[in-house]
């Protein structure tokens, strides 16, 4: 039978009518995405202006208010793929290991020195005065709590302890978790738009920003790791000096020059549980900053034992002020002075409370697009939408007259589809996907031109109109599944090992092929049917 | 009302008739496409060369000669400057600006983009910089992989999806066809030097699909007529399939190919690479669906017997005919 039954003809009509329904909010985009914003602010709880209330009533709340995302290259933004160095964390995981070590190892018998060796980051080489005892030192090692440990010998008297794989990958995994929740909490900070934060791979993160102008000032906030630590200052120092094992000697920007510094920290930027921009007594830019009890402790105590010796406030490894302790600081709050503007201090406070990233990251790849650029881009894709459209469905009427019309109504209910199924699924429409809409138009037909094309053959042989009809849509189904698929196969593999905008390509076309499958097997068919069953045509012009 | 067509109603074009034409004329294209990307090379984009590629825009006409000069000797390496041609709604005076992977370091990729913002910025009053994209090294080497992977993988996923709706002989045949589509367009692509990236990649992709679509849908009549005329001979079947498909596959080719130049004309120099390498695509799909394939098919010979064993292949074949 040609005809649908009842209940299938209304079912058709209904994911027809949800599609349109779906897709409606897109054709008033602005008023649309105004309304969501200010629906998010009541949602939050947050006081109304009036524009915003005026905003919220634009857009009635029992229609549906999903929008196609734009994606960056649309609505201008910056993109980020930066790689987290989580091997930097396993230097740091060695330093801390070092001083348990180093007393578990003096405690054996037998042992009077023990020495630290130089080695590469992530290995710790210790060297005892007793090749008699390297099996227990090995052995005690082992033992050490906290890490699994891979424990050998590389000479008589020296072990190396390492990290074993499992440790390693589980740390990796950590460090990017936790750098992927400090660079959300800092672009949050920042107070960006529905920013957009997601781990890619193992080791990388990618971050879009809409709306930022630059990658530098998306930098400036995420890319720097912030960690601020206070070290006891051992002496001056000066450049290309080589220090002691337990000793750093870095930069002082403040005052220009070297210092000498203990590398183990006396407390670290961890402890601070809140940083603020301020002022200090002379009127220029500061930050305060307090500890939590454990800091406040440390940090107390340490000031009471040293009164008058100078302390190192360390940001990423440059000294950012040496001051000297005048008396002993209790209470745990304390304020940062160097050479900051208004602005650095502020920033500086932002990423101290955000927190400091693990390990640094390295950018492997940015992409920035302004806003006119997207603007430009979108009213250039529109219009050839529009167009490409205009001209399909002239050819179409001119090809197939009355049937060319049914295809053409197919063919709008065909993208109304596209831009539900995007919208309901959230998609993010790029560039490439406008591309990816625009072919679909040309494609779409396709499923209709193979029904038309059988019907022409079906007729040639002299069967009646609606058996012709009934034959075309029959016979052609098995092609038009077979190339469908097809097409379907390169879409799923461009979406899989496809990255950013050949994946939003590969989700329109995708989404297209199974709309236009659906309008041409259900909608045209719908359409077609009624209209033989209602004008009964003895002959008909394809 | 009288109805254009564009392909008679009837014709009985003698395409296998003509392969002596067609295996010359795709012979001499691959080969030509294979010594062309040796020779030429392809002109890789960011995306799989590394650098930085930015898009400036200035609000008076700026010659690129003076966009050279201005750029010249700023230490970053080789800047390259070419000019956007208006398309469509983007009639501005924009200028794209390319500069070379500095190293390993982003740092330095990041000071040398600084540098030459500020060279232009200085040298023409009100410009401004509507994009910037940077691809580092480390990056571009996954990205070509993955191309390569892509390209690889909806190859090999086709051949296994035509083989078990057909038989062996179709696959080899669709495969071939696609193999040369690839081909030739990697051929036009290295001899126009027009920038080939991650969207041509998806291009291509998208021909994959468009002339697999094509072609099976002229294997779908093959098919059919081999159970309707049994007796008749392979190259006339052939020939008679084709031409049976001919009607449609102008019809589609066409209502792509109007979409894909609108989107060619009027859809910006930010996809009119994508979009030619797409309009090509269908056009040397179709060709390659109507004279390669059939060929292909011809030459292998179909077994016609109807022996249980023939039909392993093509359990799938019957489920909707």
């Amino acid at each position: 039978m040609l005809q649908f039954g009842r209940s299938k003809a209304i079912a058709i009509l209904l994911v027809v009518l949800a599609g349109l329904f779906a897709a409606a909010p897109n054709l008033f985009y602005d008023r649309v995405e105004r309304h969501n914003d200010a629906a998010v602010l009541v949602e939050r709880g947050l006081p109304l202006s009036d524009g915003q209330r005026a905003d919220l009533e634009g857009w009635p709340d029992w229609l549906v208010s999903n929008l196609v995302n734009l994606g960056l290259d649309l609505r201008g933004g910056v993109y980020l793929l930066v790689e987290v160095q989580v091997e930097d964390v396993y230097g740091e995981i060695m330093d801390g290991i070092w001083p348990e070590a180093r007393d578990t190892l003096r405690g054996l018998d037998g042992v009077r020195t023990v020495r630290r060796q130089p080695a590469d980051p992530g290995l710790l080489r210790i060297r005892i005065d007793n090749p008699d005892v390297l099996g227990a030192a090995m052995a005690a090692m082992r033992g050490l709590e906290g890490y699994a440990l891979l424990v050998s010998s590389v000479r008589a008297d020296t072990l190396e302890i390492a990290l074993s794989d499992l440790e390693r990958r589980e740390l990796d995994n950590r460090t990017v978790e936790q750098s992927l929740e400090k660079i959300r909490r800092r672009v949050d900070e920042a107070g960006t738009r529905e920013p957009s934060i997601q781990r890619q791979g193992s080791q990388r993160i990618v971050v879009q920003v809409p709306g930022l102008g630059s990658a530098e000032e998306l930098l400036e906030i995420i890319g720097r790791t912030a960690r601020l630590s206070f070290h006891p200052v051992v002496s001056d120092g000066a450049e290309d000096q080589t220090v002691a094992f337990d000793q750093l000697l870095l930069p002082d920007v403040d005052m220009g020059g070297f210092l000498v510094v203990e590398r183990s920290a006396v407390v670290g930027g961890d402890e601070l549980v809140d940083a603020q921009p301020s002022f200090d007594q002379n009127g220029l830019p500061a930050v305060g900053f307090r500890f939590n009890a454990v800091g406040a402790r440390k940090f107390g105590e340490y000031t009471r034992d040293n009164v008058g010796r100078r302390f190192a406030i360390v940001l990423d490894s440059e000294i950012i002020s040496a001051p000297q302790i005048i008396s002993h600081i209790p209470g745990g709050a304390g304020q940062i002075t160097g050479q900051f503007t208004v602005e650095e201090s502020a920033r500086l406070a932002v990423l101290l409370r955000a927190g400091a990233l693990p390990a640094e990251i390295q950018v492997l790849e940015q992409r920035t697009v302004g806003p006119e650029l997207g603007q430009d881009s979108v009213d250039a894709g529109r219009i050839a939408a529009i167009v490409a459209m205009f001209a399909v469905i002239v050819f179409m009427m001119a090809s197939y007259g009355v049937f060319g019309v049914f295809a053409t109504l197919s063919l709008l209910t065909n993208v109304a589809l596209m831009f539900a199924a995007l919208s309901t699924l959230g998609a993010t429409l790029t560039l490439p996907g406008i591309a990816g809409i625009v072919l679909t138009v040309g494609m779409a037909v396709d499923a209709n031109v193979l029904i038309f094309e059988r019907i022409r053959e079906e007729l040639k042989t002299g069967k009646a109109v609606a058996r012709a009809v009934e034959e075309g849509f029959k016979r052609a189904l098995s092609a038009i599944l077979d190339a469908n698929i097809t097409t379907l196969i390169a879409v799923v593999i461009l979406f899989f090992v496809g990255s950013g905008p050949v994946r939003g390509f590969s989700v329109t076309l995708g989404i297209g092929v199974v709309t236009s499958v659906f309008t041409a097997f259900y909608v045209t068919r719908l359409l077609l049917s009624s209209y033989i069953a209602r004008t009964r045509p003895k002959t008909i012009s394809i | 009302m009288r109805l254009l067509k564009l392909v008679p109603a009837d014709t009985h074009v003698n395409f296998i008739g003509a392969r002596r034409v067609a295996v010359i004329f795709s012979a001499a294209a691959m080969l030509a496409s294979v010594a062309l990307f040796f020779v030429l090379g392809l002109n890789f984009g960011i995306d799989f060369r590394g650098g930085t590629t930015m898009i400036v825009q200035t609000p008076q006409p700026v010659a690129i000669a003076d966009y050279r000069v201005a750029v010249r000797d700023l230490g970053v390496g080789d800047v390259q400057v070419t000019e956007i041609s208006a398309t469509g709604v983007t009639d501005k005076n924009q200028a794209m600006v390319r500069i070379v992977e500095q190293g390993d370091d982003p740092e330095i990729q990041a000071d040398a983009i600084a540098t030459v913002e500020d060279a232009l910025e200085e040298a023409f009053e009100g410009l401004t910089v509507l994009s910037v994209e940077s691809v580092g090294g480390k990056v571009s080497n996954e990205l070509i992989l993955a191309g390569f992977m892509a390209v690889f993988f909806a190859v090999l996923g086709v051949m296994v999806y035509v083989w078990l709706r057909f038989e062996w002989q179709f696959s080899v045949a669709a495969v071939a066809s696609l193999v040369h589509d690839v081909i030739v367009t990697i051929g036009l692509f290295s001899l126009l030097q027009i920038e080939f990236n991650l969207a041509i990649v998806a291009a291509i992709l998208t021909i994959i699909g468009y002339s697999l679509n094509d072609t099976v849908i002229v294997f779908d009549r093959i098919r059919e007529n081999l159970r309707k005329y049994k007796k008749m001979e392979l190259p006339e079947l052939i020939n008679q399939s084709v031409n049976e498909t001919l009607s449609r596959t102008v019809v589609t080719s066409g209502t792509t190919l109007l979409a894909l130049f609108a989107l060619y004309i009027i859809g910006g120099n930010v996809l009119s690479g994508f979009t030619f390498a797409m309009i090509w695509g269908v056009v040397i799909g179709t060709y390659s669906s109507i004279f390669v394939a059939g060929l292909v098919v011809k030459w292998l010979g179909v077994d016609r017997s109807d022996k249980p064993s023939s039909k392993a292949g093509t359990q799938f074949a019957d489920i909707d005919a």
